[in-house]
């Protein structure tokens, strides 16, 4: 879930410890909250508590911490840092059970709105909403904002989906990167007679199947399509491009597009980008983050120029905008109303004061991120792999529509019956029209 | 041996029947039972009684729970996903008890005796009782996997009956779950027998070799009556234990494919801790310590193993 900025093989396990405490982590968790900080609240001064995630922008966290703490030693915030899987319930544990921390970073979307809806997260500060607007790209805040109102504000870089490919194996078989869905089919067939897996896809893991979804159904229908099912219309999955679009999943399934035990191969233990880098599969979708993943996993085969990356497909006679993007607009940091006054106030502070700063932002970027803040063009090109980040960072600046990922987007009930349904469409178990049945009655 | 149960369990009519002269004892057995009651109660049956009354409710977590009266218990019924987790259960632990008895009987009675090379064996079998679950589960993941694990030998001749898509395919995950499993907890039961067997007096066998009885009578008729106990004990483990298996098949498949592997323990972990749903959740974990005391009340009862009979020489 909040996947998309930290993958290790080890991650499950994590989670399982997780779970094995989870008991006595609810008990925990309500009588002391977090014991310890990492930095050092002032003598006397209110304690502002924040927790992020480990990995991902962890390290500006850190440096921003100590930019701030330094230069206000009556307002210094501590810092503490979770793994993935377990953060998402231990932030819903704390702030349920009236332990929050101050400050806390989120994915926005759905999730975020439970906790505005049930009073736990305050707006940000008209001051801080005013400053994030001049700031930001609309298409990213959009994914805090409810009712008109600001609750969170981006922290880390823009993460859209894309579609990566091996350009080795495209240059043997004399292809160019699909720009149509006819170009994918002709694609698969063309791969597959020469014994290459045409994509790659992490289905163990789920999610990674929803990207199909998401992109299909916005190219045939546009962002209506999805924001309608947001808004809980009745049958909205029955839409046609939904219907569609789960055709359009199956047919690219029945191609034989997909690697052998594709509905168990995992994104997050790093096996179906493995495929992709050795040159055993042709294509991926997936988020922008997968570029640092093979990074650190095949140094070689960035360093040599083979991956290639480009636009999700356009769909003939799709109403979408071929420009519309999906992914993770941002992370945020988000003020919960639990806290003190002052801490609070401090918080807002920090927020406004720190992280829309230029040192914050120069920071992101010299970690490789891409911050979705308008007006950086020149700085990116500065940085290594300038295509790459440019890139995205177009792609964030010029899309109509940035969806959210939509499990993110959706209520945890109805995300985790999406995925799993998705699971059957793409196993062939359900049919397009049983599967939207099935979201029908799932809820949003 | 027999002696003992009985007296124990004499003691409370005793103490009913003629209370006076018994009161300083009762008094210091009480104390004593303190320690372990207050945990017990504090750590087990409250939160057990708190999963009940919000198995009665409808809670996200966040907001206050709310009433729904016997909505969460219908649903349980009703929705398929639960039937079928129901259903995955009842197969786990049928299929774990079929496979997982014989062998470990056998393992553990070969394993008493005194051959050669036993001792060398036994450390062989016993290594998976060594690994924790969560290290089981990642050995076989990468073991397994489709595209870089063993499979990649398993294309050629000999083992080519092997290679199948076994954590993928939706029809065989559940039968490979229940052969990792069996890997996992067969090396104990094994040892339960193996003790179970150590126990039996030589002179059974002697006697029964006086009168001619061969190695398969004596297994059949000395053996395998005087594990009888142990037999309780082992079955009793291993289906409580399969109604609550919950980290091997979290880390291994996390109950996919699909709804494939969604046992009814990953059913309620999923639906209270990422659905949110710990009304319903509750629902689900109510119904599987229902399950779990009903079947382990329903074995000690009808194996007479309450009755604590010995099945010792003379007894």
């Amino acid at each position: 879930m909040g996947r998309h900025l930290f993958h290790e093989a080890g991650r499950r396990a994590v989670a399982a410890g997780a779970v094995l405490t989870a008991g006595v982590a609810l008990a925990a968790c309500s009588a002391s909250g977090p014991s310890q900080g990492t930095g050092t609240t002032g003598q006397g001064a209110t304690a502002v508590t924040a927790w992020g995630l480990t990995g991902g922008s962890q390290a500006t966290f850190q440096y921003s911490q100590q930019a701030w703490d330094g230069a206000h030693p009556g307002q210094a915030i501590s810092f503490l840092y979770y793994s993935n899987d377990a953060y998402k319930q231990k932030v819903r544990v704390a702030i349920g059970a009236g332990s929050a921390p101050t400050v806390f970073e989120n994915w926005g979307g759905g999730q975020l709105d439970d906790y505005v809806t049930s009073g736990k997260v305050a707006p940000l500060a008209p001051a801080v909403a005013a400053a994030a607007r001049q700031q930001y790209f609309p298409s990213v805040l959009n994914t805090a904002a409810f009712n008109g109102k600001l609750y969170g504000i981006p922290v880390n870089g823009t993460q859209p989906v894309l579609l990566y490919y091996n350009k080795d194996l495209f240059a043997k078989a004399g292809a160019r990167p699909p720009r149509t869905w006819d170009d994918l089919l002709a694609l698969v067939g063309k791969f597959k007679s020469a014994g290459i897996t045409p994509i790659t896809l992490g289905g163990g893991d789920q999610w990674p199947e929803l990207m199909y979804l998401e992109y299909l159904a916005d190219r045939i229908g546009g962002p209506s399509v999805f924001s309608n099912i947001a808004a809980g219309k009745p049958d909205a999955w029955s839409d046609p491009a939904i219907i569609r679009a789960a055709a359009m999943i199956q047919q690219l399934v029945k191609a034989g597009a997909f690697e052998t035990g594709y509905d168990f191969v995992s994104y997050d233990a790093g096996e179906s980008s493995a495929l992709l880098y050795t040159g055993r599969s042709a294509m991926q979708l997936m988020g922008s983050w997968d570029f640092a993943s093979i990074a650190a996993a095949d140094p070689a085969f960035i360093a040599g120029n083979k991956l290639g990356w480009t636009t999700f497909p356009t769909v003939p006679g799709g109403t979408g905008n071929p420009a519309d993007i999906v992914g993770n607009p941002a992370n945020y940091f988000s003020v919960t109303t639990g806290a003190p006054g002052g801490a609070q106030k401090a918080a807002q502070d920090y927020l406004n004061n720190e992280v829309t700063s230029a040192g914050y932002v120069k920071n992101l970027l010299q970690n490789g991120n891409v911050p979705p803040v308008k007006g950086l063009t020149a700085q990116l090109s500065s940085q290594p792999h300038p295509d790459w980040l440019l890139f995205q960072y177009n792609l964030v600046k010029n899309a109509p529509s940035y969806q959210l990922s939509w499990d993110q987007a959706l209520s945890d009930s109805a995300a985790s019956a999406l995925l799993t349904s998705l699971g059957q469409l793409f196993t062939d178990q359900i049919t397009p029209q049983q599967f939207a049945a099935a979201m029908n009655q799932a809820g949003h | 041996m027999s002696a003992h149960p009985t007296a124990v369990r004499a003691a409370p009519r005793a103490a009913a029947t003629a209370p006076a002269p018994r009161r300083r004892h009762d008094g210091a057995y009480r104390l004593m039972v303190v320690p372990a009651l207050v945990l017990f109660g504090l750590f087990a049956l409250l939160p057990m009684v708190i999963v009940v009354v919000l198995s009665f409710t409808r809670w996200d977590g966040l907001t206050t729970p709310a009433w729904a009266g016997t909505a969460n218990w219908a649903h349980l019924f009703t929705d398929p996903v639960t039937r079928h987790s129901i259903w995955l259960t009842v197969q786990v632990v049928v299929l774990s008890w079929l496979i997982q008895t014989p062998i470990s009987l056998l393992l553990g009675v070969y394993l008493a005796g005194k051959q050669r090379y036993r001792a060398l064996l036994a450390v062989i079998f016993f290594i998976p009782l060594l690994l924790s679950s969560v290290a089981i589960a990642l050995a076989f993941r990468y073991l397994l996997d489709p595209n870089f694990g063993l499979t990649q030998s398993w294309h050629t001749a000999p083992l080519s009956w092997l290679n199948h898509d076994w954590l993928g395919d939706q029809t065989l995950v559940l039968y490979t779950l229940i052969f990792i499993i069996a890997w996992q907890f067969i090396p104990f039961h094994t040892l339960l027998y193996q003790a179970g067997t150590r126990q039996i007096p030589a002179s059974m066998y002697e006697a029964a070799r006086i009168d001619g009885a061969s190695g398969a009578q004596q297994f059949w008729q000395i053996t395998l009556p005087q594990l009888r106990n142990t037999m309780v004990t082992s079955t009793t483990l291993i289906i409580v234990g399969s109604l609550t298996y919950f980290d091997l098949v979290f880390i291994l498949t996390g109950g996919g494919p699909g709804y494939a592997t969604r046992l009814l323990p990953l059913d309620m972990y999923i639906t209270g801790f990422q659905d949110h749903q710990f009304g319903q959740a509750s629902a689900i974990a109510t119904l599987l310590v229902i399950i779990g005391m009903l079947v382990s009340l329903g074995l000690v009862r009808f194996s007479g193993f309450s009755k604590m009979r010995s099945e010792m020489e003379g007894a």
